[in-house]
């Protein structure tokens, strides 16, 4: 069911109205401080509330944003915890419930990142805050520090200044508590050649405490299941993508990293990974492509790198940028990166 | 900032080595044995001491840099470990002039401090094409660091093997760094040893000062490349 | 980090199973180096001292060729960043490529050490079974502790290959010293305990130095 609390209006209230349209006795304690807009409001344990955000009240405004209106809208997830049903009264069924909110912050925040290589510059300035189940493009030419920008978000390169977040984790300092949560998929598979689908995927999976029956699933979910015993030298680059990509979400990460996903893959191949690394996954995902127009079409919010350094970073317009809107990001800013 | 005591630093290694000289050639007596290239011990052992320490000292600073994350321990870890190197070509040079003028060889293995001394100087003369075949020098400097670290390490235990396994081939004819030096060689060989420490100290905090300078220069040169850049 | 450095380990013996690579080379090179002694020094069979000598420097390096190889999987195909990327304490790595290591030069061993004493031990020399074994696991565990830093250390490096030996040779020379002079007596099978022990004390002590050091600083050498 729809219900809409008011632009200005405490969350908090907007929820309780909500829950006392579905007859529950609200125990006032929820309390989100942003004022906000519920698309829909399930009551169960572990449901997820989806929430449309009105930016410009936010308290943690991303540092970059290039728009003209005061607000933009995006989504943020709650997650239901603390829910308790119980009947109080046999006559009139009512549920006694207490939600408690888990609102979660960006799942990425730069600010000013910088990482050197010797005495070049590889990245500077690098601004911007991703929230947590969207997608950000990176685009830029070779060389642009794309990729740079990927390692150092999964923890593999150390940022030399700036301010570095990643899933609520303060980078360089706490870069253990990254491992594990990232799922990285670059140009290297990151698999072994002489050992089988299988074998590698088992070895990621103990490397990652995660129990080998997912495996199996995994495999026949990228569609490797008859070819999965035999060597990685036998099979064809495509092949060998969809095991690393399955191979990146084994452990179910909360953050995905993928540079240039979709090479070697053909469109059956690329929709087969739809579920697992693309925007159906719900997983925050950052992607660099030179594919402008493919990456603008399933981003939220796109970042532009020339020469290591910042050129724009903003929300990509609705209708996947064909358009220049007001302020935020098309395909023409991009190929600016390019020239 | 590593200028400071530089000039006293020299005026004391120079006063010291001076003494030792005038020790050396007026003081100390002749040897009934070798006579006059006897002296060379004066050199040449005080170096092997001031040099294995500054191996040490620069696994020590090593240690240093790779707890704090700041590139001027490595420095100061180079600079030691370069300067001890040079020491160590000095030091073979003068084992083998003694050994030829005493025993009439270039080179003899009877010596647990030269013979081990050889193995430390060929394991740290690898330093140099592993710490310039790496590019990235945050890398560069971490890995020096970790053989620094290791290297210092084997210093001690690779003289006490080679001394052990010449205490069964090779009974030990003279006892050049022991205890059993006639009162006036040993503040000879004291006084020696002190200069050339002092001597190593100098060298060190020069070379610190001027390749500090050095790295100024180079990052004022690319700010200011970089300011231009971005003006463009 | 115990159970991440047996899946490490597993999956670089699975990989040395298919491929064959280090432990086949390792081995023929002794063999051969054998044979090359046999020529240069122009004998039939050595004394214990000699003997002693030939073997251990045959297999350090033997040793050499098999640390070069250490980390080549990683570069060449998997990469260590998927390791990287794994909640795993990055020791388990170093633990994993230095156990690797010690099993191969053991099943090195167990090839080349009886084939010397057909190819090159004179008539009536034997060990003594248990005091040799005890020499070649503490040997072994050195020479696998420093194996296991220098290939780590060399790995990023441009010439890796020229690096590995004269880095690994010079640090493994107090191994050298203490196995050849424990292997001599045994092999004139003159058993001077106090010897033995002092020998064997000193490539303890020099174990642990290494792998205590190895360990400290292996997450060093991984990071960026």
């Amino acid at each position: 069911m729809e219900v809409e609390s008011a632009p200005g209006q405490d969350v908090g209230a907007g929820l309780l109205e909500a829950a006392a349209h579905l007859g529950a006795v609200v125990d006032d304690q929820a309390e989100v401080a942003r004022p906000v807009r519920w698309s829909r409001i399930g009551l169960g344990h572990g449901d997820e509330l989806i929430a449309h955000v009105e930016e410009g009240h936010a308290r943690q405004a991303p540092a970059q944003l290039e728009v003209e209106e005061p607000s933009v809208e995006l989504e943020r997830r709650f997650e239901v915890a603390d829910f308790e049903r119980h009947v109080i009264d046999a006559h009139q069924p009512r549920h006694m419930c207490s939600i408690g909110f888990a609102a979660m912050e960006p799942a990425i925040e730069l600010e000013g990142l910088e990482r050197r290589y010797g005495e070049r510059v590889a990245l500077a300035g690098v601004t911007v805050s991703l929230a947590a189940g969207s997608t950000l493009a990176v685009l830029g030419a070779n060389g642009a520090g794309k990729t740079t920008l990927l390692r150092v978000l999964a923890g593999l390169l150390r940022p030399h200044s700036g301010r570095v977040r990643v899933l609520g984790c303060e980078l360089p300092r706490e870069r253990w508590r990254i491992q594990g949560r990232v799922g990285y998929l670059g140009h290297e598979a990151l698999l072994y050649r002489e050992l089988t689908g299988r074998e590698n995927l088992r070895y990621h999976a103990r490397l990652h405490g995660v129990d080998d029956s997912r495996v199996d699933g995994m495999l026949a979910a990228v569609g490797m299941a008859r070819r999965a015993d035999e060597p990685l030298r036998d099979l064809s680059r495509g092949m060998v993508q969809r095991l690393a990509a399955a191979r990146a979400v084994l452990h179910d990460p909360a953050l995905l990293l993928l540079d240039e996903p979709r090479a070697h893959l053909d469109p059956a191949a690329g929709e087969l990974l739809e579920p697992l690394i693309g925007r159906a996954s719900g997983r925050t995902r950052l992607l660099v492509s030179h594919d402008v127009e493919g990456a603008l079409t399933e981003a939220d919010l796109a970042l532009g790198l020339k020469g290591g350094r910042q050129a724009f970073a903003g929300v990509v317009e609705a209708d996947g940028g064909r358009q220049a809107g007001a302020g935020a990001i098309g395909a023409e800013a991009a190929r600016e990166l390019y020239r | 900032m590593y200028s400071k005591g530089l000039a006293p630093l020299a005026a004391a290694a120079v006063v010291t080595l001076t003494a030792a000289l005038a020790l050396v050639f007026f003081y100390a007596p002749l040897d009934a044995d070798q006579g006059f290239v006897q002296k060379i011990f004066y050199v040449h052992v005080p170096m092997a001491i001031v040099s294995l320490c500054g191996f040490v000292a620069g696994g020590v600073f090593a240690i240093r840099h790779l707890r704090s994350g700041d590139a001027s321990w490595d420095l100061r870890s180079y600079v030691a470990i370069h300067l001890a190197i040079i020491f160590g070509v000095g030091v073979l040079a003068t084992g083998s002039i003694w050994a030829r003028a005493s025993w009439g060889h270039w080179w003899v293995w009877d010596e647990p401090v030269l013979v081990s001394f050889l193995v430390v100087f060929l394991l740290y003369c690898v330093y140099y094409p592993l710490r310039f075949s790496i590019e990235d020098p945050e890398r560069q400097a971490r890995y020096s660091s970790v053989f620094a670290i290791a290297a210092g390490a084997f210093v001690p235990l690779n003289f006490v093997a080679v001394r052990m396994a010449q205490a069964y081939t090779h009974p030990r004819v003279l006892s050049q760094t022991g205890g059993d030096l006639p009162g006036e060689m040993r503040l000879t060989f004291l006084v020696a040893l002190l200069g050339m420490a002092l001597l190593f100290a100098t060298l060190w905090k020069l070379e610190l000062t001027a390749k500090h300078a050095a790295m100024q220069l180079k990052r004022l040169k690319r700010r200011l490349a970089e300011r231009e850049a971005v003006a463009a | 980090m115990i159970a991440a450095a047996r899946a490490i380990l597993r999956k670089d013996l699975l990989i040395e199973l298919r491929t064959k690579e280090s432990v086949p080379a390792m081995t023929l090179f002794a063999l051969t180096v054998y044979v090359l002694f046999h020529f240069g020094l122009d004998r039939d069979s050595l004394d214990g001292e000699l003997a002693a000598g030939v073997l251990w420097v045959t297999l350090l390096l033997a040793a050499v060729i098999g640390v070069s190889r250490l980390f080549a999987a990683e570069r060449e195909q998997g990469g260590i960043e998927g390791l990287l990327l794994a909640p795993v304490d990055r020791t388990a790595l170093f633990v994993a490529k230095a156990v690797g290591l010690f099993a191969m030069l053991v099943v090195v061993e167990v090839v080349a050490v009886p084939t010397f004493g057909l190819l090159l031990l004179g008539p009536g020399l034997g060990g003594a079974l248990p005091e040799l074994l005890a020499v070649f696991l503490l040997g072994n565990l050195g020479i696998a502790a420093v194996g296991a830093l220098v290939a780590a250390l060399a790995a990023e490096t441009r010439a890796r290959e020229l690096i590995v030996p004269i880095l690994l040779l010079p640090l493994l020379v107090p191994v050298l010293i203490s196995c050849a002079q424990a292997t001599e007596p045994l092999f004139r099978q003159e058993q001077g305990p106090e010897d033995l022990a002092r020998w064997l004390g000193l490539l303890s002590l020099y174990d642990v130095v290494f792998v205590l050091l190895s360990v400290a600083v292996f997450d060093y050498l991984l990071e960026d």
